[in-house]
């Protein structure tokens, strides 16, 4: 994308020189007299220096924010045994496993599993470890529950990928030991829960290809049973010794229909699965050894019922529950094998497994989604005549529907039994029910942040009403009262708790309204729930959320992919709120249609909802024309190459019409390793387009990587957004060198086929890295450069004229971070001053992607000792301020490096000037200076992305990390030159000035009083 | 005086530098199967019997063709060819050939060398449609195949350009093929000079192109500085640490507190000097003042009275 010829012409007017970030030396040849107001120069400017990024233990939290999350729940395990520890351990999409206070829904510990460390399942054993099987069933942990301290690992073998099975048995004691039966990797292993080690192992990869689905200790019993199926047309049923893992013995029957999803056990002996054509349900029993195999037709027991059966997975004993397209039904098995239907419910509610509760009850419950409420009832098994317990809940609409649940019990006051339950809602968040109303929520969608927007807050109004003032200025007075009270000591504890509330609210972070200084903003962020929150950045709370309807409407699976500002209002439509355009996809293919919705960013209402659009969406692109409302020109690219403008208006087919021969992009086809150059056709095709909003595309260029030896693993564009304050940089013998500073680059890294996998899979002769800077208007290759023995992965960032780009060096053994600056030539000539007087120089003209661009790089590589997550750059306003990195390292924080340690210019010695000029002496390592963690003690985990907004204030840039949890604060890279700090002693300089004032008056009136003197002499 | 040496230097560098990758279009008068220079043909109207044996060449070209006489045995010519069409709804058709010597190297990779660019005469219809694409503005486009051997390849490496910035004078055509072994990467098409937007409309003096071509290859990045054994770590560490110190001398380090100090010496001097005079003169009210007041102010004073 990009317009040629038009994208530079804006800062090319003054050649200014490039901002030193430390302020001048300024002479001192002062005398005497100037002594005061130099000793108040100096203490300003010592004031103003200290330094930002490095911050005192008291100023945590003054400017930054830290929010823990833990992602949408899978399982969750109570434990409430013992009076003092209640609480609930949770495993996450996000692979999260989390002990939580069941009071107040507080995170007890957490630990956050790998992003490749998926948790299959969880369970508690022996009452005080928390078992985690994860990774298919390779890796078992045992957790100490009261701290979460790791209290041993083992990790299973397999000989085949399977399914992943866990069962810790309640009250198993062999040979002292009380073992757990994992099925994983075609083996049941038996691991002793005291200290993981590994009792024995059975393989059933040698019993045929078997897959077991269930695995079960019938209570008092000594022997394993597994259940399973071979080739999906035979039961087997294996019974195995606790003790040594030997087969005892091995029934199986036939079964030619073959089955559909899994065996649900009903009881100890009896199991229930569906068949291939989904219309059978097949019970099976065993008895004394033998298979029996019933078969009921579902159409005999539910009447007009079609294919879409599906047995759930709640473990119900005795019943089991059957969703078809009409709605869920209660199958219960009696004791000679009959399936009677018991009840039928909405298709909506959603069914928690059974608990078992007093005297060999067993209870559960569901929960039905009304109108605004939710329905929470819980059954007894026995009993499903009447609810055992009816409670409804208020809920607010924009949680959605109920996902999932979990009931626990709890004995009550009046010694009865209470019921709470964990649910899981659309937005993934976690709310606890108990006694009808809801306890605590945790908006856990937050861990699964997809894109981040920003947007200005409103601007506070100016005409108040006089009421408001009166009532404004006696809460003034009064609050100086408490203040004056707290500070003489007289407050009392209630007074001293109103005195903090009026510090927090009247707190000038957290207000609704736009600050001179930009730092207030609102943070609109994308979930993988298809819900939009906007977060404070003053304080981190949540100002709004929103589940999008347009993800919501249709069957099929709708997830947001981008998130794009739609309408940024600046000079015509300040009436309007700004707002955001949320791009999503329903369907896995890229050819799926796609669904936008435009959501105002003030209140969280969608405006405009296009629900699924007929094409798909493959490529977003905000181009830089704006129609009269100020909205933004957007192209979506569908997987035809075709070009549909947004909005849909006559006014911007215009305004695209006019503009559309300027207007390019590319794609990157990184299977094929082709990176092809689009234009838009011209509209006289013979072919008509659909619409007048769609516009046929044709290919301008193409790069094709040759398959053999590159394969693309990284591609990284300039943000669109960010802004140069100077073409020019003076370097050290007071020359200038010109920054190539094109929007339309790209940056592109390949890796050998063979090196594209993980570290070590590849020697260093095979592995070659390449990285390359393409014009993306004109294909045209700026750069090319080949590291030879470097593998990925590559994390890069682009900005101005250079790439910080990031890889291992497998020559070294070192993870490299290199630098690659590009300069305009053509541009060099312009250093006679008398010529830029004259007005003899090119530095106005606009610059033209198709002129043939004469340019020079500068390179230099540098160890960096972590491996990195993410790595983003400040912005500010203006683009004054020098620059940080911000690397997201593997610890899940955020370092910020100062740009000018990966400079390509630092030499070993360098020379005076270029000292002068700032430039480092060469070292082979980038030091990372503990102080410059910008997220100091805390930790993003699971860290994905650090995204950077400029602040209006120049010297200051936002910065906000999203992974699990998420982290914001502003870093000043070369502190705050613009503006004095909070701490700055504004009573001293007002004293200082005063003293001046009366100085000078006084030794005004003793002079007068001389001159006098003498003239009478 | 320095730029214009620097420049000069820059100038010489890079000469040296593209001679390596750069092979002259220049006619050769060995090969007579290239007797037409694209860029040369002073009659255009030689085109139209040219065509066809280029084009029944073109046929032959994936093929490597041997040399008859060939210098060495890994060293083997290869042809191929250069399409083009003129903007979006017209085909490719051949444009011209590349002629490249296959220089197999020790470790078993292929390099082209010594590439050479024959360009077909514009026919009278190709005139008539780039005529029409000056007209609307459009883009003249190019194409080469991604691996030389097994033309095309995956698939034909394009390029585009509007046509109007390639009439200038003549047609002035850059051709920049990225190579990576014998595959091509990119080409990057285009003429010398700006092309800014609003492009004005001009029909070329000469309808003959004037071809530049350049094989680039990769360049390799510089290796990373490694401090650890070497001496250049011990220097660095004696160079930063001490010898900064040393080097700045008393004068250097405390001029500021000096130079406000002779100031005030100066100024105190003058006054002494001047008392017993103002005395003498029995203005003895007025020292105190001028000595608050400018510094500069009563040492000239105190150079008048002498």
């Amino acid at each position: 994308m990009g317009s040629d010829g038009k994208k530079r012409e804006g800062k090319t007017d003054q050649p200014s020189l490039e901002f030193s970030d430390p302020p001048p030396p300024f002479s001192l040849l002062i005398a005497m007299a100037m002594a005061i107001k130099l000793s108040l120069i100096l203490l300003f400017f010592s004031s103003s220096l200290i330094p930002t990024f490095s911050l005192f233990e008291d100023q945590v939290g003054l400017m930054d924010w830290h929010q823990r999350y833990i992602g949408k729940v899978k399982h969750a395990v109570f434990h409430t045994q013992k009076a003092g520890w209640k609480r609930v351990v949770v495993s996450t999409e996000e692979n999260v496993i989390a002990s939580l206070d069941l009071r107040r829904g507080e995170i007890f510990w957490r630990h956050v599993l790998g992003a490749n460390d998926v948790v299959d399942k969880i369970d508690i054993a022996l009452g005080k470890y928390v078992i985690t099987l994860s990774s298919e069933g390779s890796i078992l942990r045992a957790w100490n529950l009261p701290d979460g301290q790791m209290v041993w690992e083992s990790f299973l073998s397999g000989s085949m990928s399977s399914k992943a099975l866990l069962t810790v048995p309640a009250n198993l004691k062999v040979d002292l030991d009380s073992p757990i039966f994992v099925y994983s990797g075609a083996c049941i292993h038996a691991i002793s829960s005291i200290d993981g080690e590994y009792l024995w192992k059975k393989d059933f990869a040698s019993e045929g290809s078997v897959d077991v689905h269930q695995l079960i200790l019938p209570g008092g019993s000594d022997v394993v049973h597994a259940v399973g199926v071979t080739d999906s047309s035979q039961f087997d049923t294996y019974e195995i010794h606790v003790k040594n893992g030997g087969l005892l013995k091995h029934t199986s029957a036939s079964f030619p229909g073959g089955i559909y999803g899994e065996i649900l056990p009903i009881s100890g002996d009896r199991f229930v699965v569906l068949d291939a054509s989904r219309s059978v349900l097949v019970l099976i029993t065993i008895e004394n050894g033998q298979i029996h195999l019933e078969q009921t037709h579902i159409s005999d027991l539910i009447h007009g019922s079609s294919g879409n059966t599906v047995i759930l997975p709640s473990k119900l004993s005795g019943i089991f529950s059957l969703r078809t397209d009409n709605g869920i039904v209660f199958i219960k098995v009696t004791g000679e094998g009959k399936l009677n239907v018991m009840e039928r419910v909405d298709k909506t509610v959603v069914i928690s497994d059974a608990l078992p509760h007093s005297e060999g009850e067993q209870a559960f419950a569901l929960v039905q989604h009304g109108d605004g409420k939710i329905e929470l009832s819980v059954r007894l098994v026995h009993d499903m005549s009447s609810n055992h317990l009816k409670e409804t809940v208020k809920m607010d609409h924009e949680r959605g529907f109920v996902h999932k649940i979990f009931i626990n019990n709890y004995v009550r006051t009046d010694r009865s039994h209470g019921f709470r339950a964990l649910i899981v809602m659309e937005d993934h968040s976690l709310l606890l029910l108990q006694q009808g109303e809801i306890v605590w929520t945790r908006d856990d969608g937050l861990a699964s942040v997809i894109d981040v927007a920003t947007s200005e807050l409103p601007v506070e109004k100016i005409g108040v009403s006089v009421a408001k003032v009166e009532h404004s200025l006696f809460e003034w007075l009064k609050g100086h009262i408490l203040k004056l009270k707290g500070t003489l000591m007289l407050a009392t504890p209630d007074e001293v708790a109103a005195i903090q509330k009026i510090r927090l609210q009247s707190s000038e972070k957290s207000k609704m309204t736009r600050d001179h200084n930009g730092f207030r903003r609102l943070l609109i962020l994308l979930t993988r729930a298809g819900k939009l929150y906007a977060l404070h950045t003053g304080d981190g709370r949540i100002v709004w959320s929103t589940l999008l309807q347009s993800l919501r409407t249709t069957s099929q699976q709708c997830a947001g992919l981008k998130l794009h500002q739609w309408q940024v209002p600046h000079h015509h439509a300040l009436d309007n709120n700004p707002s955001v355009l949320v791009v999503g996809r329903c369907g896995l293919s890229l050819s799926s249609p796609s669904a936008l919705s435009i959501v105002d960013a003030y209140t969280g209402k969608e405006l405009q909802n296009m629900g699924p659009v007929q094409h798909s969406t493959v490529q977003v692109i905000s181009l830089p024309f704006r129609d009269s409302s100020e909205q933004q020109l957007h192209l979506l690219i569908d997987a035809d190459k075709r070009a549909h403008l947004y909005p849909t208006t006559p006014e911007a087919a215009n305004i695209f019409q006019r503009e559309s021969e300027n207007v390019y992009w590319y794609s990157v086809e990184s299977e094929a390793g082709i990176l092809r150059g689009y234009g838009v056709k011209k509209s006289h095709s013979s072919d008509t387009p659909p619409s007048e909003y769609c516009f046929e595309t044709r290919n301008l260029w193409s790069v094709v990587f040759p398959s053999e030896s590159e394969k693309i693993i990284a591609t990284v564009t300039r943000k669109p957004n960010e802004v140069v304050h100077t073409q020019a940089k003076m370097i050290a013998d007071e020359d200038v060198m010109y920054k190539y500073i094109s929007k339309n680059m790209l940056f592109v890294a390949t890796v050998s086929p063979k090196a594209s996998g993980p570290i070590g899979s590849a020697t260093p002769d095979e592995s070659v890295l390449v990285v390359y800077l393409v014009d993306t208007v004109t294909g045209r290759i700026l750069h090319r450069m080949t590291h030879l023995g470097s593998q990925g992965p590559v994390h890069a960032v682009l900005s101005e004229n250079w790439v910080v780009y990031h890889y291992f060096n497998l020559r070294a053994h070192r993870y490299e971070m290199s630098v690659l600056e590009i300069y305009d030539q053509s541009r060099a000539e312009n250093k006679d001053v008398l010529k830029l007087i004259v007005g003899k120089h090119n530095l106005t003209t606009p610059v033209s992607s198709y002129s043939r661009p004469e340019v020079t790089t500068k390179s230099q590589s540098y160890f960096f000792t972590h491996s990195v997550k993410a790595i983003s750059v400040t912005s500010t306003a203006k683009g004054i301020t020098s620059k940080h990195l911000l690397i997201g390292t593997i610890g899940d924080q955020v370092l910020a490096l100062d740009k000018r340690f990966v400079d390509p210019r630092r030499s070993l010695n360098p020379t005076q000037a270029e000292k002068e000029e700032g430039l480092l002496p060469l070292t082979d390592a980038l030091p990372i200076i503990p102080q410059s963690y910008v997220t100091h003690s805390f930790k993003v985990e699971g860290l994905r992305g650090i995204e950077t907004v400029p602040a209006k204030l120049e010297s200051t840039s936002l910065v906000f990390a999203y992974g699990v949890d998420l982290f914001y604060t502003r870093i000043a890279p070369s502190r705050t030159y613009d503006s004095l700090t909070e701490d700055f002693n504004y009573a001293l300089l007002l004293l200082t000035i005063l003293a001046l004032v009366v100085a000078i008056f006084v030794t005004w009136v003793l002079s007068e009083r001389k001159d006098l003197q003498d003239k009478w002499r | 005086m320095k730029h214009t040496k620097s420049s000069i230097l820059l100038l010489f560098a890079l000469l040296i530098s593209s001679n390596s990758a750069f092979q002259s279009d220049e006619l050769l008068a060995d090969d007579e199967e290239f007797g037409l220079e694209g860029g040369r043909s002073p009659d255009i109207d030689v085109a139209v019997p040219s065509s066809p044996q280029i084009a029944s060449r073109s046929y032959s070209s994936p093929q490597p063709t041997r040399k008859r006489s060939a210098d060495s045995e890994s060293d083997s010519r290869v042809q191929f060819v250069l399409e083009h069409a003129f903007g979006d709804s017209s085909e490719f058709s051949a444009a011209g050939t590349f002629t490249a010597r296959l220089k197999s190297s020790a470790h078993g990779g292929q390099t082209l060398t010594k590439l050479r660019f024959s360009r077909n005469d514009l026919t009278a219809t190709d005139k008539e449609k780039f005529k029409k694409l000056l007209e609307t503005d459009d883009y003249y486009r190019i194409r080469l195949p991604s691996d030389v051997l097994n033309a095309p390849g995956r698939d034909y490496v394009i390029s585009s350009v509007k046509a109007r910035c390639l009439a200038k004078d003549g047609l002035d055509e850059h051709i920049h093929i990225h190579m990576e072994g014998v595959n091509i990467l990119a080409v990057n098409y285009g003429s010398s000079g700006a092309c800014q937007y609003p492009r004005q409309l001009k029909l070329p003096a000469k309808w003959s192109f004037n071809s530049h071509t350049v094989l680039k290859y990769s360049d390799l990045a510089p290796r990373t500085p490694i401090f650890s054994e070497d001496i250049g770590g011990n220097e660095i560490g004696d160079d930063e640490g001490i010898k900064p110190m040393v080097e700045r001398s008393f004068w250097a380090k405390y001029w500021m507190y000096l130079v406000p100090l002779g100031l005030i010496v100066m100024n105190a001097v003058t006054q002494g000097m001047n008392m017993p005079e103002e005395q003498a003169g029995g203005q003895a009210g007025a020292q105190t003042q001028q000595a608050v007041g400018a510094v500069p102010r009563g040492q000239g004073a105190a150079v008048r009275r002498r």
